[in-house]
């Protein structure tokens, strides 16, 4: 696995997310500054982190998904390279046209850091091969604009489409509006795009991969792409 | 006969004159700016006035405090870098420092919380970063007022969001913290926040100057008219008038922060500085001469080079301002270009604005103007010092137990009490705060200490803010005492040995003698028992003055530790562990109520005598549940605090969702259940294992006996009625969200 991590100013989550490429790889990923205008050769995973780009001072993501680097990333998503986008990184894979839709501030109006539950709605997918549908992980959540909205038609394609890949949800799988804390339409926390390549999600995966440190419910999502990549190659 | 000779030279046409309300308006009495005059022999400018009002107030020169603060303990077998530095320094091995230190900021909270408490993490955060450390995380200790004033619900709001404002978008997990409500916080409410950072031995970036010419570098955000006399507002105390101060409060810019953070341990990696200091209280003035005082070199500064947001600002705008995310360093010349390039990658402004001069005189020009001409050593060392009268307090009297009626049974009144404000659940609070990023919390909030990994461990630092400030205002000396050993204890319960302490002192106006008098009772306590338990102070604060219409708030020596853990998954959490296991109190139990919050919130008084801290016991019995939890043996810990042996087995068991059951035979008073005696731990151990470890705590000298054993899913206390778990819960954390919601007082 091959992993680039862009770097934009603000950008905060890039370490812990540097570190669990590095734990479930075994190899370091590239950190990409935004001013690049392509990625290192051989990139199969690029990663768009969480944090704060340009201080989310005007909409969240919207200054740093005009960066040079972004062009970059929409070039090599609409090639079929997988990318992620965790939190901000979902936030600005959203202005950037990478994904539909928009993350509004959470419903109570309030940033909350706390382990969520999501239950995973297909387990065919190169992000969430790791885990079996229907499974129910444990990871944390730290936002204070999450709540995903999109108009009708297109909430309506991506159920459809079953690109939808994680929901708020109970311990039990259950959806339940008390566990759905951002207020996210549907209870969505992460869907990729019409091709399947780009994952947009709000929770930290990358901080639920050590049992020390927690929890290891969010290794499956990194293995999982460690293991499609490794068997493409 | 004053000296009113006038420099025409520092004069400037359009700056009114200095008279005595001029001067009364910079917070310097009569007999100070006589001080001034005489160290300079003539009237100062307008600028100058501000610069020596900005470095002889209470919160730059501390010189009510100093007297005293020189008592305490600052050197120790850990210890790199005690008091006077931007930041405390401790020694945690493997060529690794803890560099850490908590400050208030209090007066800005109360004017505008929101942006009072983020620029106070920002501040502290930067105080961290500014010795070449990367934070590693942030705690807090917040006092707010009575639920039921009106203002409580707001400020509350304000500050939390502020604080999880700034520290969520820096990048730092706020792992820990404190928050209580009085109603002599109304009006004055506390917010002290600490940094935690971590720095290699050999990489630690200090404030003395060296060298002469040397390029004194601006660093960060741009000057603007914000904060000015942000130092001066903090030394006065509060009116009706107060929130009129509203201009005076800086505007935080965390993401400015978190560029000057990476721009500065890029350059500090890059070997650019010689010294560096960031620009807190009273701005460009406290920076630029403490870097020439502390290395014994004049500073030159041409203020048309300094980088401003607004225009026309006048040299004594920008000598005040306290506008945020602001350094300046002295760079070793020939790294100049490498350094701008740093700078300018991050998108921050870096303009030379001085040099080092052999003079030891500190110039300011602006303009073709030289506006300031003072000598720099005594700017910071002929600051006037005071042995301001103080008086003790009476001794209170000790309350007996049998003289305080039991207004309900003990399982009522546990239900009552978790459920007040002071004890209830602060998860309202700290999910605001990102208290995971960086991927090394291992203990997150609610328990006893907060751990956190050392980069890939399996070193992992403890860390708890502490006071208990009911305890100082019935009892100065034994409250200063019991907020160290508190800390100390906090540490210990999950394992980790306490290696050092910042204390951020908060009390009212040491102008009266009983304020003063509180104030050195606390720190003559802070110092006996930092010297008993081997625990010294290596950085502080101290915030005076904290008072509205004459009423002080209670002191509030808040007390950061840090504690060092060898291999982080040997510490312990307060939660049970497992159905059957035997539960065991460590400590005498003599049932004090005095000042107890059973006694407080339950009984309605708040009275009598604070319990008694006996070091040599606190020491002995915190010793023998360090190495039980090391050795494997105490599968679960918790110090017993506020609320006494009652709340703390309820908190275990609502850690765990497991209940307990206590033995029938033991006492049923509420002295028993609810008294706050100090130096007591519970733990739990194997069944099969208590025999063996109540012999150890025999032969060690320690007072240890069985409490009964945990399981089922309810609570039971002697002659009582099962509370089942989920029910304390419930109770537990329903207040703090009710509250602030509207729904309740």
């Amino acid at each position: 696995m091959k992993s680039a991590v862009l770097v934009f100013p603000g950008i905060n989550r890039e370490r812990d997310m540097a570190r669990t490429l590095k734990i479930i790889s075994g190899q370091e990923p590239a950190m990409v500054w935004h001013t690049e205008t392509e990625l290192p050769k051989g990139t199969d995973l690029a990663v768009i982190p969480g944090g704060f780009s340009y201080g989310d001072y005007l909409r969240c993501g919207a200054i740093a998904a005009r960066s040079p680097v972004m062009d970059a990333v929409r070039s090599f998503a609409a090639k079929g390279g997988l990318v992620l986008a965790v939190c901000n990184g979902f936030q600005i894979a959203c202005e950037a046209g990478l994904l539909p839709g928009v993350l509004m501030r959470n419903a109570r109006l309030k940033f909350i850091c706390r382990d969520v539950y999501l239950r995973v709605e297909r387990s065919d997918t190169p992000f969430t091969r790791g885990y079996n549908a229907g499974q129910v992980i444990r990871v944390p959540s730290a936002h204070g604009e999450g709540n995903y909205i999109a108009d009708v038609e297109t909430i309506a394609r991506l159920e459809g489409e079953g690109r939808v890949l994680f929901r708020y949800s109970a311990p039990d799988g259950k959806l339940n509006a008390d566990f759905n804390f951002n207020g996210a339409t549907n209870a969505i926390a992460g869907i990729v795009n019409d091709k399947g390549n780009v994952l947009g999600m709000m929770p930290h995966p990358e901080n639920h991969v050590e049992a020390a440190i927690g929890c290891t419910d969010g290794r499956g999502l990194f293995a999982g792409l460690a293991d499609h990549l490794a068997r493409a190659a | 006969m004053p000296l009113r000779i006038r420099d025409e030279t520092l004069r400037v046409t359009n700056e009114p004159a200095i008279t005595p309300k001029l001067v009364a308006e910079h917070g310097l009495k009569p007999d100070e700016y006589q001080r001034v005059l005489d160290l300079i022999g003539r009237e100062p400018s307008l600028t100058e006035l501000g610069i020596f009002s900005a470095m002889w107030n209470e919160h730059c020169s501390y010189k009510s405090s100093k007297v005293h603060l020189r008592t305490l303990p600052t050197t120790g077998k850990c210890v790199i870098q005690g008091p006077g530095e931007n930041a405390g320094v401790i020694d945690i091995g493997d060529g690794l420092a803890c560099v850490f230190k908590m400050e208030s900021h209090n007066h800005p909270s109360y004017i505008e919380p929101y942006q009072g408490a983020a620029t106070g993490v920002g501040g502290i955060l930067r105080d961290v970063f500014t010795m070449g450390a990367r934070p590693i995380a942030c705690l807090n200790a917040l006092s707010f007022g009575d639920p039921k004033h009106p203002k409580t619900r707001h400020l509350v709001s304000g500050v939390v969001a502020g604080v999880g404002g700034y520290g969520n978008s820096f990048g730092v997990p706020t792992v820990g913290g404190q928050v209580r409500f009085h109603t002599r916080y109304d009006g004055n409410n506390l917010v002290n926040a600490m940094a935690v950072g971590l720095a290699e031995t050999d990489k630690i970036f200090y404030a003395a100057a060296s060298g002469v010419g040397m390029p004194i570098v601006y660093l960060g955000s741009k000057t603007g008219r914000d904060g000015i006399h942000g130092a001066s507002m903090a030394s006065a105390e509060f009116d009706e008038d107060s929130e009129g101060k509203r201009p005076t409060v800086q505007v935080g810019d965390p993401f400015s922060e978190k560029l000057l953070l990476e721009a500065c341990l890029e350059i500090m990696a890059k070997d650019c500085v010689i010294a560096i200091q960031d620009m807190g209280a009273a701005g460009l003035t406290c920076s630029a001469v403490e870097m020439g005082a502390k290395g014994d070199l004049g500073v030159t500064l041409d203020l048309d080079a300094v980088p401003c947001r607004e225009e026309n600002m006048s040299a004594y705008e920008m000598m005040l301002s306290e506008s945020q995310e602001r350094m300046l360093m002295v760079l070793k010349p020939e790294k100049e270009k490498e350094a701008e390039a740093i700078f300018r990658k991050w998108g921050l402004d870096f303009a030379i604005v001085g040099r080092t001069t052999p003079t030891m005189r500190f110039i300011v020009q602006h303009q073709g103007k030289q506006m300031v001409d003072l000598p720099i050593k005594e700017l910071g060392d002929q600051a006037p010092e005071y042995k301001r009268p103080f008086t003790d307090m009476p001794k209170l009297p000790v309350i007996k137990a049998a003289d305080v009626k039991a207004p309900m049974p003990l399982g009522p009144a546990l239900q009552a009490l978790i459920a007040t404000p002071d004890l209830c659940s602060k998860r309202w609070v700290w999910e605001q705060y990102d208290h995971i990023i960086l991927g090394n919390t291992v203990q997150r909030p609610g328990g006893d200490a907060a751990v956190v990994r050392v980069l890939e461990g399996p070193k992992a630092l403890a860390l708890s803010t502490d006071v208990t400030p009911r305890y100082c205002e019935a009892d100065a000396f034994e409250g200063g005492k019991q907020a160290v050993a508190e800390c100390w204890r906090n540490l210990t319960a999950v394992g980790a040995k306490p290696l050092a302490i910042t204390d951020n002192l908060n009390f009212g106006n040491p102008e009266r003698p009983e304020i003063m008098g509180q104030f050195v009772g606390c720190v003559r306590g802070i110092g006996e028992a930092c010297k008993a338990l081997d625990f010294p102070v290596v950085s502080g604060n101290v915030s005076l003055y904290n008072e509205t219409n004459g009423r002080a708030i209670l002191p509030t020596p808040s007390i950061g530790g840090v504690g060092l853990l060898d291999d982080f998954t040997k510490s312990a959490t307060l939660a049970f562990k497992a159905e059957g296991e035997a539960i065991l109190l460590i400590g005498d139990t003599h049932g004090w109520l005095g000042q107890s919050l059973y006694l407080r919130d339950i009984c309605g008084r708040e009275e009598g005598a604070p319990p008694p801290v006996d070091l040599v016991v606190e020491k002995r019995n915190g010793d023998f549940v360090r190495s039980a939890i090391l050795a494997g043996t105490a599968t679960a810990a918790h110090d017993l605090s506020d609320g006494g042996l009652a709340v703390a087995l309820a908190e275990m068991a609502m850690a765990s969702g497991i209940g307990a059951s206590c033995e029938a035979k033991l006492e049923a008073g509420h002295a028993f259940w609810f008294g706050e005696d100090q130096a007591r731990y519970l733990i739990t151990v194997e069944a099969a294992q208590a025999g063996a470890v109540l012999a150890r705590a025999k032969a060690a000298g320690v007072p240890a006996r069985r409490l009964g054993l945990t399981g089922g899913d309810a609570l039971t206390l002697p002659g009582e009625r099962p509370i089942l778990v989920t029910i304390l819960r419930e109770g537990f954390e329903a207040w703090l969200p009710a509250y602030m919601a509207g729904g309740v007082n």
